[in-house]
């Protein structure tokens, strides 16, 4: 099991300290601290075995969150419950999570580390169950002494349902779904797909009051293929094919294994419902074309061209398309009919940004590159064009939510929201 | 947090009257009757504590606070205490009544667990003590947030205080938790167990059908970490059969659409366990591809790398034993230009795994890539893999070499000097087919600053010599600077400069001459030395010979992507998720035992004091590349070489037990306690020793076998407690049961015990309905023994796989029914009734059936010839085939006279046999039968 949790800085010095077993010392710490975190080492593995003790850490920006160990601890479980812990911390500090943050709530801190895990051992590490009775500045008294209140904070905090409150009540109930889709693609230099996957999620806003049982539906295949054809009705989707589905600890599991069916008790306010995985039959939202024509000892050209994939009556917004440039860059020339293209060097790049893009359209940037000289005579290796966007309305699987029905003892009708959106994930074309 | 010593503390004097300035100020607010100055005391001492500085001189002070009611304030008192409590263990008595009037607080629960939980990590012996009453309310508090919280505290206290623990009957309580109705007081009472049985060393959670049922209703309900724990500790079940193997997977599979990746990987490690116990190909076909697509979700873009990074590390694992589960998705495995380096260095080593003829033209067109990028490291391997490919795919050789040839050319010095390495095992591995490449590899000799290029270059050159046309100026350069070289370049250069004058003695003649000159006189290293003096002498009186021997054929080199051996797999396979699993290491190889790590600790007075000269061995690199250190591995090996022999032997016996029958071989713990218990009693009543008689020492000992748990109620008043271990023995040429009660009830007395068994195949029954034996007292064990005889009613029933007898228990309290295994070779007859000719002639019939089975064991001939012997296993002849492999027959007669027929072949590593059983299901009972006789004493 865990030794202790340590949240330390850039510069290796060390935030929060707590111990859970005695077999650790500080100083095995602070040599880690030192020697790995200090010297940026930390970078190059996440678990690292230093005289019999396992430091597991990951890196949230400038902090390490470290766990230690001295036993043949479940290692998937331990970097999760690291990746859980700062979730939970960034619920208490408005979504940050950094030296000041910490620093200053430093006390929660302790007290959270207190809640989430017993003797190394994790136990409760929800942030809305935690915030129901460990707050900043300690709980109101008269919380404290009502019996009845405590008695459903901890049947909460141990029941089968840990993550809903029983007796919400809702004037309005209402669900919001919303479904995000993340396309990657790695292109080749000619233009073949040399991998391409849909990694989705659908985020669920929940308003509902009492304990409602929700069934969700979309158009997976294999759920398509079980559901009973009603007569005379004719459906065009055949559904698609998901790789594979991770849900929230809500839904029933056996009950998806058997059935194929999404059944669960939904928490309170926002959260995810599941996760998929799609790598069959994607639709890329936008081809890049680039040529590449080195003009002389001092100067490159580099032409892009994009095209859109979609409906014309959908929209993409917010484009962003990198185009790397060498280091000695000394003037782009840009020539666009639409957006901005700009020549940014920190980001080594001409990164071309367009607000607004219609469907089924196609434009053109013109990059001219005058290069600086310099000594150094490595040829220069080309990372790949990126692009960053978001296609409103649009999924890139096909994804269609079908249905949610739910159902509650008050047997009330919420109003139910659906949006889609497809963003790019590593969207990259090789030069 | 270190204590400002003597020595700074007098050359330091302002700074440190300013610090006692500090402390006087804390001390005074912590005085004070304001809740808000406390608190801002205790947040600043707290504060000082994390930054490592001395506080502990507060601590009276500090620890009068703990009475407070405001529970923020006493939180942060709690947490100061847990942190020097054991320094000032004096002091740390103050807090105990605080505890003791906390955990019986009426109205708040949370309350009365932090107590609990606090309290148990205040690790005095002298505190344990007064918390034991506590402890045992808070088991069976109402509220099951304090029960999941005591559930922990046991095991803390227990690593404080074993003794007094289990003098108390606490772990038993811990027991009992696993029946709670609260899934997550169960999933904590697991996870408890096993922290106990980590640092006892024996079986705590008692795995049975029963526990493991409960253990897997409680995970439906739990939380995410409550699922892991109830996950892990199903992975050290051992189902029965494959049927029970097949029910649980049912149940677990469902988990690999969990979200959260150790549930995902907890879950593979029991299939990938539980998939060896299954029979039917389709099955496991279909369970294993359930694995896929969750294991690859685990690498998905935007997945925490570090989780990656444990997932590839897994998969790597997986692939070696099933790889079926990954086969067509490699893309997967591609890096992208953003991972760390790590996983881009562990995804190239799942990549070597998976290439195969189909997809190398893919896999090598993204290592050219790679090879293009800026990571030094990154490319080596890249070139490196390129290398594996073409020693593992014979076919795709010219492809890789191809592939290499252009790395070559980029004239890139990193990537040239790691092509030269890798075309050096390509040239061994295929002699004289990629001379092409001569020409281009002999333009590259400037860059080779790394020796181990330098060294396979030269080595290229010797074997070569004869095409390449300027080999001997070539050497003759790099024989310039012989004496300065490192000590492999040097040999190279000795042996390529041998070569070169074996083979064209007309250039090398002055070249060899003097290079021997100056290996012989000048230079220090002794292997060097000896080789040289060892050539010379060669070539001044047989040249011819020497030829010989310096162009010998080599062993060729194999694909070395596969070397971790089943036996260290298997062992990884069980660690999937864990650590061990990313070191590549068994456990016990970095894991030292807990009371072992304290015990040290105490004599390093537990201080914080920084030991500078404790310095780091090996960098992380030793850790996280294993496959390129094999070595690390087979030191680990060659230094617990004992253990692995021991292990081995376990893993076989476990392998017999396994397949065919679970007779709980490797839980010697129970025996060890109730041979300490049968001890006192032959002390106490030395007529039941008389009783016992002295086992033959001929026949093997089949194990005890837990038949009846403690647990199982009895069929007309359920009572429980009687506890039944059990084994049918040969003796001679009788046959008898070994019976061992245990009553494990605190306050009734089992007697008057009866036996009766059901209709058996075999028609065993005992002699008689009465077990003499005295009555168990509470706590109790004594030890029957009956013979058993063979003229009982006959079920007309082959026997089925385990062999079990069904039995009757009567008892003065109840009646008892349950299942004794049975190894086959107690019905062997001791008379050998087959002679040589019956044999050839049963053997010829058509109605027997015949199998090939193979025993992976190791054993002496000589004691295997033995053994069976003793156990009335007749050897009938002995042939040698024309390859001189010695076949021996054998053959037993059961005692329904039933023939048994064997040929055995004994080999380094395993033995071959070759069963004929006149029925089919008495194929598996044979098997195990010898593999009892081989490995049982």
């Amino acid at each position: 099991m865990i030794s202790s949790i340590v949240f330390i800085n850039h510069k290796g010095e060390i935030l929060i300290y707590r111990v859970y077993k005695d077999d650790i010392t500080r100083s095995e710490t602070t040599q880690f601290c030192a020697k790995i975190v200090a010297t940026k080492e930390n970078k190059e593995c996440p678990i690292i075995n230093i005289d019999g003790t396992s430091f597991i850490h990951i890196t949230i920006k400038d902090i390490v969150v470290l766990a230690t160990t001295k036993v043949n601890v479940n290692v998937a479980m331990t970097l999760q419950f690291l990746y859980q812990l700062v979730k939970v911390c960034r619920a208490y500090f408005g979504g940050e999570f950094d030296e000041n943050c910490i620093k200053k709530h430093f006390v929660l801190i302790y007290e959270i580390l207190d809640e989430v895990m017993d003797y190394g051992v994790p136990q409760i590490a929800d942030a809305d169950l935690l915030k129901k009775y460990i707050q900043e500045g300690g709980l109101k008294p008269e919380l404290m002494n009502d019996v009845e209140k405590l008695k459903q904070l901890t049947s909460q905090a141990t029941g089968a349902t840990s993550w809903r409150p029983p007796n919400l009540v809702y004037r309005k109930n209402e669900v919001y779904l919303d479904v995000i889709e993340s396309v990657n693609v790695l292109m080749s230099v000619k233009g073949t797909i040399l991998k391409a996957d849909v990694a989705g999620s659908i985020q669920v806003k929940c308003l509902l009051s009492g304990m409602p049982e929700c069934k969700f539906g979309m158009n997976d295949k294999l759920l398509m293929q079980r559901e009973p054809r009603k007569p005379g009705q004719t459906t065009t989707d055949k559904g698609i094919t998901i790789d594979d589905l991770k849900f929230h600890q809500c839904v029933k599991l056996p009950k998806f294994d058997k059935e194929r069916a999404i059944t669960f008790i939904p928490p309170d306010g926002q959260f995810e419902l599941m996760t998929y995985r799609i790598t069959e039959n994607i639709n890329l939202p936008f081809k890049i074309m680039p040529v590449y024509n080195e003009l002389g000892k001092n100067k490159l050209e580099i032409r892009v061209k994009i095209k859109s994939i979609f409906e014309k009556n959908l929209f993409a917004t917010n484009l962003a398309i990198k185009i790397p440039v060498p280091k000695n860059t000394a003037n782009v020339n840009t020539n666009s009919a639409i957006g901005k293209a700009k020549h940014e060097p920190d980001q080594q790049g001409v990164i071309w940004r367009i607000k607004k893009y219609p469907g089924d359209f196609e434009a053109l940037l013109r990059c001219e590159i005058d290069l600086g000289s310099t000594t150094n005579q490595q040829p220069w290796i080309k990372p790949p064009i990126s692009m960053e966007f978001q296609v409103p309305m649009f999924t890139a699987s096909g994804l269609r939510v079908r249905f949610l029905r739910i159902y509650e003892k008050a047997g009330y009708k919420p109003t139910k929201w659906i949006r889609y959106i497809t963003k790019a994930g590593e969207y990259l074309h090789r030069l | 947090m270190s204590r400002p010593s003597a020595s700074t503390s007098s050359s330091n004097r302002s700074s440190r009257s300013r610090y006692g300035k500090e402390v006087k100020e804390l001390q005074d607010a912590l005085n004070q009757n304001k809740i808000e100055s406390k608190r801002d005391a205790i947040r600043k001492i707290i504060d000082a504590m994390t930054r490592g500085k001395d506080v502990s001189m507060l601590f009276p002070d500090v620890a009068k606070n703990m009475e407070t009611s405001n529970l923020e304030l006493k939180k942060l008192v709690y947490l100061y205490i847990i942190n020097y409590a054991k320094i000032m263990p004096d002091l740390a008595v103050m807090a105990v009544n605080s505890f003791r009037k906390d955990a019986r607080d009426k109205t708040n629960p949370f309350l009365r667990a932090l107590a609990i939980r606090t309290m148990g990590c205040i690790r005095v012996k002298l505190i344990t003590e007064y918390l034991l009453d506590p402890l045992k309310e808070s088991i069976k508090d109402e509220d099951s947030y304090v029960r999941k919280t005591a559930a922990i505290c046991i095991s803390k206290l227990y690593d404080v205080s074993p003794e007094l623990i289990e003098e108390q009957g606490l772990l038993k309580l811990l027991e009992n938790l696993l029946n709670d109705g609260n899934a997550m007081v169960v999933a904590n009472a697991v996870c408890a167990l096993l922290i106990v049985q980590e640092s006892k060393g024996t079986t705590m959670l008692q795995l049975n059908p029963y526990t493991i049922q409960k253990i897997l209703t409680a995970m439906n309900e739990c939380n995410e970490w409550g699922v892991i724990y109830c996950l892990d500790a199903l992975a050290m079940y051992i189902p029965e059969d494959g049927k029970e193997a097949e029910a649980i997977l049912e149940r677990v599979s469902p988990r690999l659409n969990h979200n959260n990746p150790g549930v995902v990987l907890s879950a593979c490690k029991i299939m990938m366990k539980f998939l060896d116990y299954l029979q039917n190909p389709e099955t496991i076909r279909q369970n294993a591809l359930k694995m896929t697509a969750p294991l690859i979700s685990l690498l998905s873009l935007g997945k925490e790398p570090e989780i990656q990074y444990v997932a590839l590390k897994n998969i790597n694992l997986i692939i070696q034993k099933r790889p079926i589960i990954i086969e067509k998705d490699i893309k997967v495995f591609f890096c992208n230009f953003n991972d760390p380096i790590y996983i881009k260095l562990q995804k190239l080593e799942v990549l070597s795994k998976l290439a195969n003829n189909d997809n190398i033209q893919q896999i090598l067109h993204e290592l050219k890539e790679y090879t293009q990028e800026v990571d030094v490291e990154f490319v080596r391997k890249s070139v490196r893999t390129i290398g594996r490919c073409a020693i593992k795919l014979e076919k795709a050789a010219e492809k890789c070499v191809t592939a290499l040839w252009e790395c070559l050319k980029t004239k890139v010095n990193y990537v040239v000097m790691e092509s030269i390495i890798v075309i050096r095992d390509i040239f061994r591995k295929y002699p004289r087919k990629y001379e092409m490449i001569l020409k281009d590899l002999c333009e590259n000799l400037k860059s080779l600053e790394d020796p181990e290029a330098k060294a396979s270059m030269i080595w290229i050159i010797g074997e070569y010599v004869d095409t390449i046309e300027n080999a001997d100026s070539l050497l003759a350069n790099f024989s310039e600077n012989f004496k300065d070289e490192p000590a492999n370049v040097q040999h190279q250069i000795l042996v390529a400069v041998m070569k070169l004058f074996l083979q064209r003695p007309n250039d090398g003649k002055e070249l060899i001459h003097n290079l021997l000159k100056t290996a012989t006189i000048e230079c220090e290293n002794p292997d060097l030395r000896d080789r040289a003096y060892i050539y010379w002498r060669m070539l001044s009186t047989d040249p011819e010979l020497a030829k010989k021997i310096v162009f010998t054929e080599r062993p060729t080199i194999s694909d070395s992507s596969y070397t971790i051996e089943n036996e260290l797999l298997d062992k990884l396979i069980e660690n999937i998720g864990n650590l061990s699993s990313v070191y590549t290491k068994k456990p016990e190889s970095f894991v030292k035992k807990l009371r072992d790590v304290l015990n040290s600790k105490i004599a390093d007075k537990i201080d914080d004091v920084y030991d500078q000269d404790q310095l780091m061995e090996g960098r992380p690199e030793d850790y996280s590349d294993q496959q390129g250190g094999q070595s690390t591995v087979y030191e680990n090996n060659y230094d617990t070489s004992s253990q692995i022999q021991s292990q081995i032997q376990q893993s076989q016996i476990q392998q017999v037990s396994q397949k065919i029958d679970l007779l709980e071989l490797d839980d010697n713990q129970p025996q060890q306690q109730q041979q300490q218990q049968q001890q006192q009693q032959q002390q106490q009543q030395p007529q039941i020793q008389t009783q016992i008689p002295t086992q033959s020492i001929q026949n093997i000992r089949i194990p005890f076998a837990e038949v009846l748990t403690a647990i199982t109620p009895g069929s007309q008043t359920q009572i429980q407690g009687l506890s039944i271990e059990a084994a049918f023995q040969k003796n001679g040429d009788k046959i008898v049961l070994d019976l061992k009660f245990t009553n494990k009830t605190q306050d009734k007395t089992f007697s008057e015990f009866g036996i009766k068994f059901n209709k058996n195949p075999f028609k065993l029954q005992p002699d008689t309905i009465e077990i003499s034996c005295q009555p168990v007292f509470p706590g109790q064990t004594q030890i029957a023994q009956l013979s058993i005889n063979t003229n009982g009613p006959a079920l007309e029933e082959p026997p089925q796989m385990p062999y079990k007898i069904q039995v009757a228990l009567k008892t003065n309290l109840d009646v008892f029914y349950f299942f004794i295994p049975m190894s086959l070779s107690v019905l062997f007859s001791s008379t050998a009734s087959i002679t040589q000719q019956k044999f050839i002639e049963l053997s010829q019939a058509q109605n027997l059936a015949r199998k090939q089975e193979v025993l992976q064991i190791t054993i002496d001939p000589q004691r295997m010839k033995e053994k069976f012997e003793r156990n009335y296993f007749f050897l009938i002849g002995a042939r040698k085939d024309e390859r001189g492999v010695e076949l021996l027959s054998y053959a037993a007669t059961l005692v329904n006279g039933m023939p048994l027929l064997v040929n055995v072949i004994h080999t380094q590593t395993a033995i071959n046999l070759q069963l004929q059983v006149p029925h089919p299901t008495l194929m598996p009972l044979l098997y195990q039968a010898i593999g009892f006789i081989l490995t049982l004493n």
